[in-house]
């Protein structure tokens, strides 16, 4: 059972459209990332869960229930916000029984339940300080303390590690992720970082300008990409526009030809070839010719920007033995490109689309 | 070498901006202990005589308790309609509000004296009509200096609305809150240091004032500074500098007991 639903859910301020036709369930303990660029419409439709935005059209179900027009005090979800929005004049315990006092919760019954939250997050003996006295971290665990101590049927969480430094960030989304795995809490996450969408959902949903583009686990996102937006926006992704020719053939609009998996329809269409598929050898006569016109070190992994006729290509691997030939390869040098035909994928020609971030 | 030297040159500035803002202060102390009647360096000796003076002299001793009374109560009376309107101001999407906001602060541009003539002329016309004393009763006196608060409250309660995060009250909200438990629990003690601030400045503006009251006073009722006024029409002696001492010493208890509670650098 969908225990958040959202159908044809939209939302415009003015003229602006800020969500359009968004259909969404979050399965029972399930957790979801929205995920996209900024300005997409992710915080709005996270802001029209809680009730904080008023929907344009369309319906918001919360456990069966249709929720679109309550207000938030009546909803039971539990938002983290980004500034983590913490009551700046209540201790660490105050905040978090605020939640429980509001259900007229004992006072015993109060403690226990504050007591147990701020364990989950390790934070039980800073139970007495204010806010203002903590790391951002801690801040952090206190406000997700606040939002799990009253239970809720579904969590919602607005980029809530974006004020961390890198490696608290990693700490952090693990931890979050546990928690909600072993609390069994639904859990819609918004984030426009990839890699925490990926390490953390379920599920993911990317979204462009106010749309979902695709809904899909990461693996399905990265192998099976619908469109040319969600193979740039999920990991990095080769893609080349152009037209499949009556043959078989693809032709590039800079006159390349590349060979495509036999099935393909003919037409327009773009070529995307994750840049770990493509393989790289020095000197010509092997396949594609270019030209290495940078080299990025990333300690497991090396990146070759190879121009091939005028377009950059990237391709990664991890970094050569020392006595492969590879080794030497500096700016400036000859290499070919090859790749198996099965690891390229044609994806539907949208005009004006923005391709992600890779050429 | 040059910035040692541009830094004894900033303190000496410094310095000197506080010795021009304290001398008046440091002077009309020193002045309530001479013992000659007409001031002059250096004095033949100390005394507290004009202390003894000021507290034997029935209209100060009124006028002190009065203004007391008019400053507690139009600070009570004004905080929480100029609170309100910075509510108004700030929260609702009110056409207008720009007017609104500029009528609210009027009273701070408008001389002292217009403000307490036009005020005469009113009560004058409401005693006729009413057929009931209002210059120069307590409950008219109130009423002006409310006019005074307002303006202050409105600025500085707005100006700690501006910088309130509304997401702690959105979070309230979320956890089950309704609207009027998130207004008590959350907003107010967020605005506590404008509110704590505004009363404050209120009580002040209302206690000193001078330009404003001098007009609506009558034999049957003064304030403090009013009848400091009078009493300089006829003498020139230090009493006035012991009260002003008096006066003194209060504001910056006032301020020193505000700042425990609210670090007043941070609202002002
Ligand atoms: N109150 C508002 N009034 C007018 N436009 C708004 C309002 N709130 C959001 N928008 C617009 O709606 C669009 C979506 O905004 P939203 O905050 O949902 O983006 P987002 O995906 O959360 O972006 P980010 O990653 O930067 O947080 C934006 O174009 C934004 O300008
Ligand atoms: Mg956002």
């Amino acid at each position: 059972m969908a225990q958040l639903k959202l159908s044809n859910l939209a939302k415009h301020f003015g003229a602006a459209v800020a969500v359009e036709h968004v259909d969404l369930e979050v399965r029972d303990g399930e957790l979801v990332a929205l995920l996209g660029p900024s300005g997409c419409g992710k915080t709005t439709t996270l802001r029209m869960v809680a009730g904080f935005v008023e929907p344009t059209a369309g319906q918001i179900l919360i456990g069966g229930k249709d929720v679109t027009h309550a207000p938030p005090y009546a909803r039971d979800t539990g938002m983290v916000f980004q500034s983590y929005a913490l009551f700046p004049h209540m201790s660490v315990a105050q905040n978090v029984a605020f939640g429980l006092e509001m259900r007229r919760m004992g006072r015993a019954e109060r403690e226990q339940g504050v007591l147990e939250a701020l364990k989950l997050v390790k934070l039980d003996h800073l139970a007495e300080r204010l806010p203002r006295e903590l790391s951002g971290g801690q801040q952090q665990r206190v406000a997700l303390a606040r939002a799990l101590a009253v239970n809720p049927s579904v969590f919602l969480l607005d980029e809530p590690l974006s004020n961390l430094d890198a490696k608290l960030r990693s700490e952090v989304r693990l931890q979050i992720r546990s928690l909600q795995q072993r609390l069994g809490l639904t859990t819609l996450i918004v984030t426009h970082d990839q890699e925490e969408a990926l390490t953390m959902a379920d599920r993911l949903v990317v979204m462009d300008r106010g749309k979902v583009l695709q809904v899909g686990t990461a693996e399905e996102l990265y192998e099976r990409p619908a469109n040319a937006f969600v193979a740039g926006f999920v990991g990095r992704c080769n893609l080349i526009s152009g037209f499949v020719d009556p043959g078989g053939v693809f032709r590039t609009d800079w006159g390349g030809e590349f060979a495509v998996p036999q099935e393909s329809a003919p037409g327009k269409a773009i070529f995307a070839l994750r840049p770990e598929r493509v393989a790289l050898r020095p000197g010509t006569g092997h396949g594609i010719p270019g030209r290495i016109s940078a080299i990025t070190y990333l300690g497991s992994l090396s990146e070759y920007h190879v121009d091939v006729s005028g377009n950059s290509f990237l391709v990664s691997m991890p970094p050569p033995p020392n006595d492969s030939p590879l080794r030497c390869l500096k700016i400036g040098d000859q290499v070919s490109l090859t790749w198996d035909v099965a690891a390229v994928r044609l994806l539907p020609f949208e005009p004006s689309s923005n391709q992600g971030e890779e050429p | 070498m040059m910035a040692v030297a541009r830094r004894t040159l900033f303190r000496g500035w410094v310095l000197l901006a506080y010795m021009v803002i304290f001398a008046p202060v440091v002077m009309i102390v020193t002045i309530s202990f001479f013992q000659q009647e007409i001031v002059s360096f250096p004095p033949d000796g100390l005394t507290l005589r004009w202390y003894w003076n000021a507290w034997q002299r029935p209209e100060f001793a009124r006028g002190f308790v009065s203004s007391l009374q008019i400053a507690a109560l139009a600070t009570l009376i004004g905080v929480p309609i100029g609170t309100a309107a910075a509510l108004a101001l700030v929260r609702s999407p009110l056409p207008g509000r720009g007017a609104f906001n500029s009528l609210l602060l009027g009273p701070l541009a408008v001389p002292g004296v217009v403000c307490g003539a036009a005020l005469y002329m009113f009560y004058v016309r409401a005693e006729n009509f009413l057929d009931q004393d209002i210059t120069a009763t307590l409950g008219g006196l109130i009423a002006a200096h409310t006019l005074l608060t307002i303006p202050w409250t409105v600025r500085l309660v707005a100006a700690s609305l501006q910088g309130l995060d509304r997401a702690a009250e959105e979070a309230a909200a979320n956890l089950g809150a309704r609207p009027f438990t998130v207004f008590r629990r959350i907003t107010l003690p967020m605005m506590r240091p404008g509110i704590v601030a505004a009363s404050m400045f209120s009580f002040i503006q209302s206690f000193e004032n001078l330009d404003l009251t001098m007009l609506l006073v009558g034999p049957g009722r003064s304030t403090l500074p009013v009848a400091m006024l009078s009493y300089l029409e006829f003498r020139i002696d230090p009493t006035l500098a012991a009260v002003a001492t008096v006066q003194i010493l209060l504001v910056g208890i006032l301020m020193a007991v505000t700042d425990r509670f609210v670090k007043l650098s941070r609202v002002i």
